[in-house]
C-alpha cells in the first residue's frame, strides 16, 4: 500500500489490460489501483475513465457508493471496528468509545502522524468470538480495551 | 514417521491466535527433536474451542483446545503431541459431544481436511456429484435438485430446483451461475466457514449448476470483509483449473465451465441478488425491479442462477448421495439440514448443523451453553439485522421456515445472536433504522429517507417526547417502508423495530 514510487498511468494501464474483455471490470480495476496506492488518486480516475470509455462522473458514482473505495490516502494501518449486532452483544459500543479516545479520531479520520485510519465495519463473520476488529487484513477476536491498546502499541513500536 | 498435527487456518481461529500456535508447535517440536508434519486444516466451527489443535493417532484424532501459544510449553511437558494428560485435552475428536451430536452434511468435511488439497476432498466423497452429473441430462439434474426439496439458504428460502428450471427453460446463447457469497448478516459465518474449510464443494456445486442449466460461466461474488476467504478461493480455483475440473473440457468431457472470483467493496445491499448483479456489472449496487427475474434476465440481461454458498455447496452432496437421502432429513417443507450460527453473547458459539426441527431454546442451551457473560438471556435476534427479536419467553419455537414465519420471524441465513439482560432494546430498534440508513442503496424513498426519519422518531420516543404520537408515526413509517420498498432492506427493517417494541415496550419508556 501507499507505494508512491509507481506512476498511476502504469498501474491503471496494467489493471485495465488485465481485465480487458471481462464483464463489469470497473470494480476489479478500482480494487487493483487501491491495492497499490491505498486509495484511488484523482489522476487515476481520469486515466480509468479514458481507458474504459466511462465518464469521471460514472466512476465517482461507483466509488462513492461503496464503503471501501477512498479518494484520500488512508493512514498506514486501517483499523475497522465491527459495529454489528453480535459485537454489540459483547460490548462493541464501549470498545468503539475506547478506540476513538485512544486514537483521538472519529470514523473516517486519520491520526495526525498518519499511522491509523478508523473505519466502521458491519460484520467480519467472526460473530462467535465478539467483539471483533480488523487491522489491515488481520482479524482479531474478543477484543477488550486492553487488548486493543496492546495491538495499537505493537504497531506503533513496529515502525 | 512424522506425526500429523492439525491447526486450523480459519479466520476465526487465526483471530484467536492460530498462526502463532502453529509457529510455536513447529518450534517446540523441532526443539525437542519430535518429527511432525503440520497441516493447516479448516475449522469444524466449534469456535469456542479454537484454536483447536488435533493430533493424528493410530486410533483417530485427538484434540486440544482452546490452545494459546503460552499453553504450548506445558502441553509439550505433559506429553503432547502424544496422549497428554492436560487440562486442554479434549480427547478423541469423535467424542466431542458438541460436534458428535450434530448431523453434518454440508459441513461433513470441515476440519477433517486440508481445504486446498484436492486429494483430501476426493478422499471424502468430493467430485462424486460432478462425475454423476456429467453423465446425466440437464433436466435430470434439475429434477434431482427439485426432488431434494432444497430451498435457498441465503435467506429467502426459494426452492432451488424451480429457479434452475426457469433458467434451463429460458433459451439464450450465454447463461450464468452466480454465487452470492456476500454474507453480510451479523451473526452469520456459515458461508465463510464453508469456503475456508471446504472450497471445492462450492466449486463443484457451481459446476454442476452450470451443467444443469447450460451455463458456461460462473462468478463468486465475495464480500471484501473476508480476506482469508479470498486467499483460499483464489488458490482453490487455480488448483481446480490445473486439475481440469474448471475451464474447458471438465474432467475430460466436452463440457466447459469457467469460474471467476469477484470481490465486493463494502456494501451490505449487494447481498440482495439484483443489487449484486449490478455490482458484478461494475455499477453502483442498486436494487432492480422484479420482474424480470434474474433467472430470465439476470447478469448482463442473460438467464442467471443466483444462489447462496450453502445452497450451491449442498448440490454436491445431493448429486453425490441422491435427492432422497437429502430429503430424508428435516421436517414438513424444511428439508435437509439446518445450519445455525450461534453468535453474540454466547458461551459456546459456532456452527451447528442439525436436522430441522430443534427449538431455539434447545440450541441455545444444549449447544450454546447460555450467555457468555453468565447473565440471564433477554433477547435473541434470528435471521440477521433484518430479523425479528425473540424474547426469552418465546424461545421454544422450532427453528424451521414455517414455524418462525408463524411468530412473525424468519430464519434467514440462520444467524442466531444472543443478548443478555444488559441490552437496551430501544437502542437496538434505533440501530436497525440506523443500519438501514447506512446501507440503503438509495433507490426507494421509503428506505432511503424513511430509515433516517426512523432514527429521529425513535430518538424522540427514547427522549419521551410526545411518546404516543411518535409511536403512531413510527408505526405508520414502518407500514410505508414495508409497502414502498423494492427489496428486503427497506421492507424488513421494520421487523426488528416492531418486534423490539412489541416484546420490550418497557425499554421505550412504557
Amino acid at each position: 500500500m501507499n507505494s508512491s514510487a509507481v506512476a498511476p498511468r502504469e498501474v491503471v494501464e496494467n489493471a485495465v489490460e488485465s481485465h480487458r474483455g471481462r464483464i463489469g471490470a470497473l470494480l476489479p480495476v478500482l480494487h487493483c489501483v487501491q491495492d497499490i496506492f491505498g486509495f484511488i488518486p484523482r489522476e487515476a480516475v481520469d486515466l480509468i475513465a479514458g481507458a474504459m470509455s466511462l465518464s469521471r462522473a460514472e466512476i465517482h458514482g461507483v466509488m462513492s457508493f461503496y464503503q471501501d473505495f477512498r479518494s484520500e490516502p488512508p493512514g498506514k494501518h486501517l483499523v475497522h471496528l465491527c459495529r454489528a449486532e453480535a459485537c454489540q452483544a459483547m460490548g462493541a459500543a464501549g470498545l468503539e468509545q475506547h478506540a476513538r479516545e485512544r486514537l483521538g479520531i472519529d470514523y473516517g479520520e486519520t491520526t495526525n502522524d498518519g499511522q491509523f485510519t478508523l473505519e466502521p465495519v458491519y460484520c467480519l463473520g467472526n460473530c462467535a468470538c465478539s467483539p471483533s476488529i480488523r487491522i489491515n487484513d488481520e482479524v482479531h477476536a474478543r477484543v477488550s480495551p486492553e487488548s486493543f491498546d496492546e495491538l495499537i502499541a505493537a504497531l506503533e513500536t513496529e515502525d | 514417521m512424522a506425526m500429523k498435527i492439525y491447526v486450523p487456518k480459519d479466520a476465526t481461529a487465526c483471530a484467536l491466535g492460530a498462526d502463532k500456535v502453529a509457529e510455536s508447535i513447529i518450534a517446540g517440536a523441532s526443539g525437542r527433536g519430535i518429527d511432525i508434519e503440520l497441516v493447516r486444516n479448516g475449522s469444524r466451527g466449534a469456535f469456542w474451542l479454537e484454536p483447536m489443535v488435533e493430533v493424528e493417532t493410530g486410533s483417530g484424532r485427538i484434540a486440544f483446545g482452546p490452545v494459546t501459544p503460552d499453553d504450548l510449553p506445558g502441553l509439550f511437558e505433559s506429553g503432547f503431541p502424544g496422549e497428554a494428560d492436560h487440562v486442554l485435552s479434549l480427547g478423541p475428536v469423535d467424542d466431542i459431544d458438541w460436534l458428535a451430536s450434530q448431523q453434518r452434511l454440508t459441513f461433513a468435511r470441515a476440519g477433517w481436511t486440508d481445504p486446498l488439497s484436492l486429494e483430501d476432498y476426493r478422499s471424502m466423497g468430493g467430485y462424486k456429484g460432478l462425475e454423476r452429473a456429467l453423465e446425466m441430462q440437464a433436466q435430470d439434474i434439475v429434477d434431482e435438485v427439485k426432488e431434494s426439496g432444497l430451498r435457498g439458504r441465503g435467506g429467502a428460502a426459494f426452492p432451488t430446483g424451480i429457479k434452475w428450471q426457469t433458467v434451463l427453460d429460458t433459451p439464450a446463447e450465454q447463461k450464468y451461475i452466480v454465487c452470492n457469497a456476500d454474507e453480510g448478516d451479523s451473526g452469520t459465518f456459515a458461508d465463510r466457514l464453508l469456503m475456508e474449510a471446504d472450497p471445492y464443494q462450492l466449486l463443484e456445486g457451481m459446476t454442476i449448476a452450470g451443467l444443469a442449466v447450460g451455463a458456461t460461466r460462473g462468478y463468486i461474488y465475495l464480500r471484501s470483509e473476508y480476506p482469508h476467504c479470498k486467499a483460499v478461493l483464489t488458490e482453490a480455483i487455480s488448483r481446480a483449473e490445473q486439475a481440469g475440473l474448471l475451464g474447458d473440457g471438465i474432467s475430460g468431457s466436452d463440457r466447459n465451465f469457467t469460474l471467476e472470483l469477484r470481490i465486493g467493496a463494502g456494501a451490505y445491499i449487494c447481498g440482495e441478488e439484483t443489487s449484486l448483479l449490478d455490482s458484478l456489472e461494475g455499477k453502483r449496487g442498486l436494487v432492480r425491479f422484479k420482474p424480470p427475474l434474474p433467472a430470465i434476465e439476470g447478469l448482463m440481461g442473460k438467464p442467471t442462477v443466483v444462489n447462496n454458498v450453502l445452497s450451491l455447496a449442498a448440490i454436491s452432496t445431493i448429486l453425490a448421495q441422491g435427492s432422497a437421502n437429502y430429503r430424508d432429513f428435516g421436517t414438513g417443507r424444511s428439508r435437509g439440514t439446518l445450519t445455525v450460527q450461534l453468535g453474540g453473547n454466547i458461551r459456546r458459539g459456532g456452527l451447528v448443523e442439525i436436522p430441522f426441527g430443534a427449538t431455539l431454546r434447545e440450541l441455545i442451551e444444549a449447544y450454546g451453553g447460555g450467555t457468555a457473560s453468565g447473565r440471564p438471556l433477554r433477547a435473541v435476534q434470528v435471521g440477521g439485522p433484518l430479523g425479528t427479536w425473540i424474547p426469552e419467553t418465546e424461545l421454544d419455537v422450532p427453528l424451521d421456515y414455517e414455524a418462525l414465519a408463524q411468530i412473525g420471524g424468519m430464519l434467514g441465513h440462520g444467524g442466531v445472536v444472543v443478548f443478555d439482560d444488559t441490552v437496551d432494546m430501544a437502542q437496538q430498534a434505533r440501530f436497525a433504522m440506523e443500519f438501514c440508513a447506512v446501507e440503503s442503496c438509495g433507490k426507494c424513498t421509503p428506505c432511503r429517507v424513511g430509515s433516517v426519519r426512523g432514527v429521529e422518531i425513535i430518538d424522540r420516543v427514547i427522549a419521551g417526547q410526545d411518546r404516543e404520537f411518535n409511536l403512531e408515526v413510527l408505526d405508520d413509517l414502518c407500514d410505508t417502508m414495508i409497502e414502498g420498498s423494492l427489496c428486503a432492506m427497506g421492507g424488513l427493517t421494520p421487523l426488528p423495530v416492531r418486534s423490539a417494541l412489541s416484546h420490550f415496550p418497557e425499554d421505550f419508556g412504557d
